[in-house]
């Protein structure tokens, strides 16, 4: 016994090793949705504040160009409202109609940290718990999907960046609805790729990529990219689809989280049929 | 030695900002992310005990974890540092052993054993770190190819560095003296 003590003392840098890297393990294996909320709120309030002065640097570097974008949005928006004003008469009486109410809200966020540069990237968002932000919920600007929120504190939440090894979003090609799931391979951040694609269907070059209705996290019919090339590989039965972004992931600054009402009730009707088929 | 332990502090906070403000935010080629916050961990001094070493990499580590929202990743990595370096500087030890109180650096030890010395620990940090965050071995190569990339503009930035910091030390010396 007092031998074994001996080893373990003349080995205590080695051991010390293996019991610190193991804690660290613990901690990289539990650094999924939810999980040790509590360490990362008490700190981030600190990273956060540092992370929101210098996002307002960027933000005065990045002004010229937002302020195009923010134009731009203003416009799209009014050509929407003129639309609108002839089916607003109608609609008014639909309002309590139970057929029509709002599925989606949206809330509007400053992205106030971003990478691009790694295999797994994170966004930080200046909206949180008080304003009614939750995980799981889906992320998008006016051009195309940023990706899923992680974590939440009171004030800020992170997301998982499209930009992600374990991201993956159900795309359809929106000529002929045929839909697969959308992935990113790690090397250029403005490329996807399409998976799951069978070789008889007919793709070409420039077809445009958007959203599924399948998915309880984005609205359907977002524009996600468009092909940029189409192999086929042989003894394969999938195309494989190159994809380029709509999103660019580079210069992000505003973006709106989606909050689907209905979110709860389709997963709850889902989860009845994994749990027949057991 | 009070002040040897606020030069230790300042450097800390001085690389540690820098990481985050500055180099994560750099993009080169979307392939190459310099750490140069482990230039701090390699010029920690010698005779640094080996507890206390593998402590304060785990410090360091959780530190860039927390800006970067990778929980674990760096600490992770900067204990594997941690873990190799004394074992390192003993197989690269002078003849005549190291000086009480030396801190690794180009000026005192060399520019080729200070290379080296540090290549070996920055590649051992950035292999833990990327194969750490790809987590399989299906990209093996594209990430290796990654980690060499990353190591060596990381080694250049630490080559940088030391020349650049090299003169305010000489300048608090002489102010002792």
């Amino acid at each position: 016994m007092r031998l074994l003590f001996l080893l373990l003392w003349r080995n205590n840098f080695t051991l010390f090793f293996i019991l610190l890297q193991s804690f660290c393990i613990y901690l990289i294996i539990n650094n999924n949705y939810y999980q040790h909320a509590t360490i990362l709120n008490a700190t981030n309030s600190v990273v956060t504040e540092v992370m929101e002065g210098y996002s307002y640097v960027k933000e005065y570097i990045h002004l010229r160009e937002n302020n195009e974008n923010l134009a731009k949005e203003n416009a799209s928006l009014r050509e929407m409202l003129n639309d609108a004003k002839y089916d607003v008469d109608s609609s008014r009486i639909v309002v309590n109609d139970s057929i029509n109410f709002q599925q989606y809200k949206y809330i509007t966020a400053k992205v106030i940290n971003n990478s691009i540069n790694h295999r797994n990237n994170y966004l930080t968002l200046n909206r949180g718990s008080l304003q009614g932000v939750k995980p799981e919920m889906g992320v998008i600007t006016s051009k195309g999907i940023v990706g899923i929120v992680k974590q939440v504190s009171e004030h800020y939440c992170t997301v998982m960046s499209f930009l992600h090894k374990d991201t993956r979003i159900s795309g359809m090609i929106k000529r002929n609805k045929f839909f697969g799931s959308l992935v990113w391979d790690g090397v250029d951040p403005a490329i996807a790729t399409l998976n799951e694609i069978d070789k008889t269907v007919p793709v070409q070059k420039g077809d445009t990529i958007i959203t599924t209705a399948y998915s309880s996290i984005f609205p359907a019919g977002i524009m996600l990219g468009t092909v940029v090339e189409s192999k086929l590989n042989p003894g394969s039965n999938f195309h494989q689809i190159r994809v380029r972004l709509s999103t660019r992931f580079d210069n992000l600054s505003y973006v709106n989280i989606v909050d689907n009402l209905m979110k709860n009730e389709q997963r709850e009707l889902e989860s009845n049929n994994k749990q027949d088929d057991k | 030695m009070i002040l040897d332990i606020l030069r230790i502090i300042l450097r800390f906070i001085v690389l540690v900002t820098f990481q985050v403000l500055v180099l994560n935010n750099v993009q080169l080629g979307g392939f190459i992310n310099p750490y140069l916050y482990v230039l701090f961990l390699i010029t920690l001094p010698i005779s640094t005990p080996k507890l206390l070493l593998l402590f304060v990499a785990l410090v360091t580590g959780l530190t860039i974890d927390m800006f970067q929202n990778t929980v674990g990743m760096h600490a992770s990595a900067c204990l594997f540092l941690a873990f190799a370096r004394p074992g390192w500087l003993k197989m690269i030890a002078p003849r005549d052993g190291y000086e009480a109180d030396a801190i690794p650096s180009i000026k005192k030890f060399g520019f080729r054993w200070f290379a080296a010395y540090s290549f070996v620990l920055i590649l051992i940090h950035h292999l833990a770190l990327f194969y750490i965050e790809v987590f399989r071995f299906s990209e093996f190569f594209s990430t290796f190819f990654r980690v060499i990339l990353s190591s060596i503009v990381t080694l250049l930035l630490v080559i940088i560095a030391q020349y650049i910091s090299t003169k305010p030390s000489e300048r608090l010396q002489r102010a002792g003296a």
